[in-house]
């Protein structure tokens, strides 16, 4: 139950000042700009952006300045925006096949068409920390050129060449190519879920969350050995076709970070063994939250695959309705706001059951000359 | 182990699917891309420079709003909602008559304008084409030295023999 209670306002007021306040922090520090966010924070960034499914560098910039760096609350504040806008079309399906890479491996080909690309990455890192970075060091080298670009059509690891023999499943395109796809943002979700909810939720789920349940289904909550046939990151161009033009035009490139995974599958009565597969796609730079979707989407699919449901990854209830970090922070949240009449209807509640316990005692005492021993202890 | 590519690959009988057969269409397509791409400072003093004579109305003014990207699961099978990303549209109209369109990513609305003004100018005369094939050249420039720093990255795996012969 809740009634309005005034009286708050001046404390808010001066509560949200003092929270500017320390927002800006000390003033001799230079305050910093968004475009530094954007520019030297972008994982940050990207994050912010995938999930709070609003591709926008600099608005994703300004969340995380205002809320202090904190990524749930920059997330909430994008999904916040976002409801202010009009949506003026879907998009055709992009294309990562012709994905601008800026990094392509696969864990399962050593000698691959195209080559192993690392790009910008933390692997093989020390992680030690370059105090050279604190004490303003100089400027980083500029990275070296290599004589001829990278391929521009790099080959997929799992549809160009995993699949040569029949090894891997196909993904199936339904009948209907203009089928309707499902869109969590705009109809309750349902389930069973189809995969492309399922996929929806998972790349704007809480990167947390699908992590540690992709590493569940590692540790056998799930039976699906998986390894990463292919990661690429990189641009995609995004095509739409607005009515008054009638035909497709490109509106600009998204960065976009993508795992196929190759996963075990014995066979069935009906199906020779071969290899299935997991997917996951992000906005930006994310490999950690696009392996981890894979995982989990592969676990998802036990239903699909006639396989036994073992564990909370392959649940997709429980994944989908845990997901979503906004949801989860406002409901784990909310319980610090006033809840004075509820907890006053419990303390009620509470003395009356003790006072009847307490009748009761007196009574039998009473009556037996003897207490007997409390139920509770 | 080495891989080999697979003839018949369905990623590579999708590729290019969507090339328009009228050239015409082709031409805006690109010109459209290309000015998606460019930066409002840059449009904005090309305008000022060359065609700041040119009288002309907002058909649309510029409106931000969302397109909601899809992707294909495995890459190309069942479409997907991904998420959504901004965009900003505008429609312009020449004294001539002529409509120029723009939608670009993100939220200038400055850019948009300009975008659907060159448009507009390239529909009507084609007398921003030297200003596109720049753009073009130094967009395509800008990728290709990006593809090259990245190539940089690829690893040259060798094998160490070992033993005496």
């Amino acid at each position: 139950m809740y009634v309005a209670v005034k009286g708050g306002e001046r404390a808010i007021n001066n509560a949200h000042k003092l929270l500017a306040e320390q927002r800006r922090g000390d003033k001799d520090i230079a305050e910093i700009e968004t475009d530094q966010i954007e520019q030297q924070l972008s994982l940050s960034v990207t994050r912010v952006m995938a999930e709070g499914s609003l591709y926008d560098r600099d608005l994703a910039a300004l969340a995380i300045k205002q809320g202090r760096g904190d990524l749930i609350e920059a997330i909430f504040l994008m999904r916040a925006y976002r409801t202010t806008l009009p949506r003026f079309a879907f998009s055709k399906p992009i294309k990562t096949a012709e994905m601008d890479v800026s990094r392509r491996i696969s864990a399962t080909f050593k000698d691959l068409p195209g080559g192993q690309i690392l790009g910008p990455t933390f692997d093989y890192t020390h992680r030690l920390l370059d105090f050279t970075l604190m004490a303003n060091g100089e400027a980083p080298s500029e990275a070296p050129s290599g004589e001829q670009p990278v391929d521009e059509n790099m080959p997929r690891v799992l549809d160009d060449i995993l699949n040569y023999e029949g090894l891997i499943q196909d993904e199936p395109v339904p009948v209907e190519e203009n089928a309707p796809v499902a869109d969590l943002t705009r109809e309750p979700v349902k389930f069973p879920a189809g995969r492309d909810l399922r996929l929806q939720n998972l790349s704007r789920g809480d990167e947390g969350f699908v992590l540690a349940l992709g590493y569940s289904t590692q540790r056998g909550y799930a039976n699906s050995h998986a390894f990463v046939g292919e990661i690429r990151y990189g641009t995609v161009s995004v095509e739409i076709e607005p009515e008054e033009l009638g035909f497709a035009i490109d509106i600009g490139d998204i960065e976009l970070t993508e795992c196929e995974t190759v996963n075990k599958f014995k066979g069935s009565k009906t199906k020779l063994p071969q290899f299935t597969r997991g997917y996951g796609l992000v906005f930006g730079q994310n490999e950690r939250k696009a392996i981890s979707m894979a995982l989990v989407d592969r676990a998802m699919r036990a239903n699909e695959m006639g396989e036994q449901i073992m564990g909370p990854a392959q649940d997709s209830e429980f994944v989908m309705e845990h997901s979503d970090n906004v949801q989860s922070t406002g409901f784990v949240e909310h319980i610090k706001l006033p809840h004075y009449v509820d907890f006053q209807g419990e303390l009620e509640l509470v003395r009356r059951m003790r006072a009847e316990v307490e009748e009761r005692l007196a009574k039998s005492e009473a009556e037996n000359g003897t207490s007997q021993p409390e139920a509770a202890e | 182990m080495t891989a080999h590519p697979a003839p018949n690959a369905r990623t590579n009988q999708n590729r290019n699917a969507d090339t328009p057969t009228d050239p015409q269409i082709a031409a805006r397509q690109k010109w459209m891309s290309v000015l998606a791409r460019t930066s409002r400072a840059r449009l904005e003093a090309q305008w000022s420079e060359n065609h700041s004579s040119e009288n002309w109305t907002h058909l649309r003014e510029p409106q931000i709003g969302m397109v909601m990207v899809r992707g294909r699961a495995g890459g190309a099978g069942q479409r997907f909602n991904l998420g959504e990303m901004t965009v900003t549209r505008c429609a312009v109209t020449l004294s001539d008559g002529t409509v120029g369109h723009s939608y670009v990513k993100g939220r200038d609305r400055i850019q948009a304008q300009y975008a659907a003004l060159f448009d507009a100018v390239m529909l009507r005369d084609g007398s921003a084409s030297n200003f596109i094939e720049t753009l073009a050249t130094e967009q395509a420039t800008a990728k290709r030295d990006h593809a090259r720093k990245v190539a940089a990255t690829k690893v040259d795996f060798f094998t160490l023999v070992r033993g005496d012969d």
